[in-house]
């Protein structure tokens, strides 16, 4: 390639420059305006924690940051168990599993608020009582298939003579998962478990659609959502860059474990 | 007296290729068998059938007179030592080859005297603590040798033992496995497609084509005398001339330059001369077949006379050294 000039070099880094700013500033501003003493966002009263306080003496707020966490929590556990079993058993039919690859990916790619009202009609046609848990169920079916999705990832470089090693050596079908074919896909099945949780702590669109009536299981991004109709108040700020943060690290940690995994 | 390992008629199917084709073979106690073949001969897949990964569509394959044809992996005492090694590299040295005996469900204190002393046998003892990925390509093999022998197997299965490791470290091995054999009194089958490996450290070898067996004999029958024209090429270097209507099949080293008696000669032009340091290969075109025809000399001979590239020679060698494959 030829050399670039000064000039051009100062120009691409201006529009790079651009677009970080684009992407970063208004998260920035929002880090910010949390910490302003006075909570007016048109104006920089000065430095303080006060709104993170207001938030942990705020009762709504609280409960639905236990009901987030219940979910996550629920819907992670029960994804990563059975989107491992999943990733295996494709990765090991892969000759037969075609068709059946494209079913488990569906809920990644399907519009949330698709999913979101299918979701809805089944509960209601089957007449489940909506709530918690139901809100658990929905997460489950994509966390599902991100869950198998990052453990597939890792084992499409899996060497499979090893566990025909643990075998030939006298290990059982469930001995050889438990001490050669877990530990190795480990990383990746704790990687997309973070991942997981990731998207169900900040889901909205299913989680409204399948809470069903009254307060008792409004997750944190509905509490927000409600918040927010009355304008945006330095609470939510300070509320939002909490979520941002357990986000990040969990996603953060989940690239660390697993290189090249799958962006959502 | 029952037979140590006997293949009967065994026949293994993928899709609408046949791997192995009704394949008979008898292997006897403590024997260092070689299972020779070009890739897709099936030698592999046999191996593989004799470990539990695959199981035969049809025939009995019986280890102490028991058939063993459908018996899980984790049920034979049979062990594998695959290709690729396949160690554990979450394990240590010592994890890795310990693993089989905790299988086993021994006690602590035999598993480790039993780990140590295959560590030493292996020399392997220093690195005992190391994982797989600190290991060189030798060290490695010696791990997945180790692994599979502190188990102690009725039948040792061996899968291209070595590959994956470079010429000279190859040639050493193959005398170190042949010695490990005869300390540890285990028969031992090996896959190998190197004829070479298989003449040096086999008792007796079974040449495979296309899924069946065409001839099985010590190096020395397989090499003197081999079963047809595919094992005669298939083992060493092999001359094939045409005379009068026959195809005879004269190995290298059994043609004499500028013989004083033989009871065939012909003239030919060198067209090429390889150096081997032991030995000298001349490559020689004559009227009797359409390749140049490989004469091996040895040092002594080479030096005795010399021959350049275009020289004219004479060849000669007597009727016992041939053999007619005409067919």
């Amino acid at each position: 390639m030829a050399e670039r000039s000064p000039a051009t070099r100062r120009g691409l880094r201006f529009v790079l420059g651009g677009v970080f700013a684009f992407l970063y500033l208004p998260i920035a501003v929002l880090v910010a305006l949390s910490f302003n003493e006075g909570g007016m966002p048109t104006a920089w009263t000065g430095f303080s924690a006060k709104w993170y306080g207001a938030l942990l003496s705020n009762g709504d707020i609280l409960s639905a940051a236990g009901n987030t966490l219940i979910v996550g929590t629920v819907s992670t556990l029960v994804a990563t168990v059975l989107g491992t079993l999943l990733a295996l058993g494709i990765e090991t039919r892969r000759r037969k599993g075609r068709a059946l690859e494209a079913l488990v990916f569906a809920p990644m790619i399907i519009p949330d608020i698709v999913l979101a009202i299918a979701l809805l009609s089944f509960f209601s046609l089957l007449k489940v009582p909506m709530g918690l848990h139901t809100i658990v169920v929905s997460h489950v079916v994509f966390n599902l298939a991100f869950v198998s999705a990052v453990v597939r990832a890792r084992l499409k470089t899996f060497d499979w003579s090893v566990t025909e090693a643990s075998l030939d050596l006298g290990a059982s079908a469930f001995t050889t998962f438990r001490r050669v074919t877990l530990p190795l896909i480990l990383p990746a099945v704790i990687a997309g478990a973070l991942l997981a949780f990731t998207l169900s702590v900040d889901e909205f669109i299913i989680a409204f659609f399948t809470a069903g009536a009254g307060r008792a299981s409004t997750t944190l991004p509905m509490q927000i959502f409600a918040m927010i109709r009355f304008g945006v108040t330095p609470e939510i700020n300070a509320l939002a860059t909490i979520v941002m943060l357990v986000s990040v690290s969990a996603l953060t940690l989940a690239q660390r474990l697993n290189k090249g995994v799958i962006a959502p | 007296m029952t037979r140590f390992l006997s293949i009967d008629g065994v026949t293994k199917r993928f899709g609408r290729v046949t791997a192995v084709d009704r394949l008979s073979l008898e292997i006897r106690e403590n024997e260092f068998f070689a299972l020779l073949g070009a890739s897709g001969s099936g030698k592999t897949t046999l191996l593989r059938m004799l470990a539990g990964f695959e199981t035969p569509e049809e025939g009995a394959i019986r280890l102490d007179g028991a058939d063993i044809a459908h018996v899980a992996p984790n049920r034979r005492p049979v062990n594998l030592m695959f290709q690729s090694y396949a160690l554990f590299p979450h394990m240590t040295v010592e994890g890795n080859i310990a693993y089989g005996l905790e299988m086993e469900r021994l006690p602590r204190a035999e598993i480790a005297a039993r780990v140590g002393e295959i560590m030493e046998t292996t020399e392997l003892a220093p690195m005992a603590r190391r994982k797989p990925d600190q290991l060189s390509g030798g060290q490695r093999q010696r791990v997945a040798l180790a692994r599979a022998l502190v188990k102690r197997p009725r039948l040792l299965l061996l899968d291209e033992p070595l590959g994956a490791l470079d010429k000279k470290l190859r040639a050493a091995m193959q005398l170190e496995l042949k010695r490990l054999q005869h300390e540890v009194g285990i028969t031992f089958i090996v896959v190998t497609h190197d004829q070479e490996e298989a003449l040096v450290m086999a008792d007796r070898i079974a040449i495979l084509k296309d899924g069946r067996l065409l001839q099985v004999g010590t190096p020395h029958e397989v090499y003197e005398t081999p079963a047809n024209r595919y094992a005669a090429d298939f083992i060493g270097l092999m001359n094939f001339v045409e005379e009068a209507g026959r195809t005879l099949a004269i190995r290298p080293e059994r043609i004499r330059l500028f013989p004083e008696i033989a009871d065939r000669t012909t003239e030919g032009r060198v067209t090429a001369r390889a150096y081997h340091g032991l030995d000298l290969m001349l490559h020689v075109a004559t009227p009797l077949a359409p390749r140049p025809l490989v004469v091996r000399l040895t040092a002594e001979d080479a030096d005795r006379r010399l021959v350049a590239e275009g020289d004219t020679v004479t060849l000669g060698w007597n009727d016992a050294d041939t053999r007619n494959f005409s067919d």
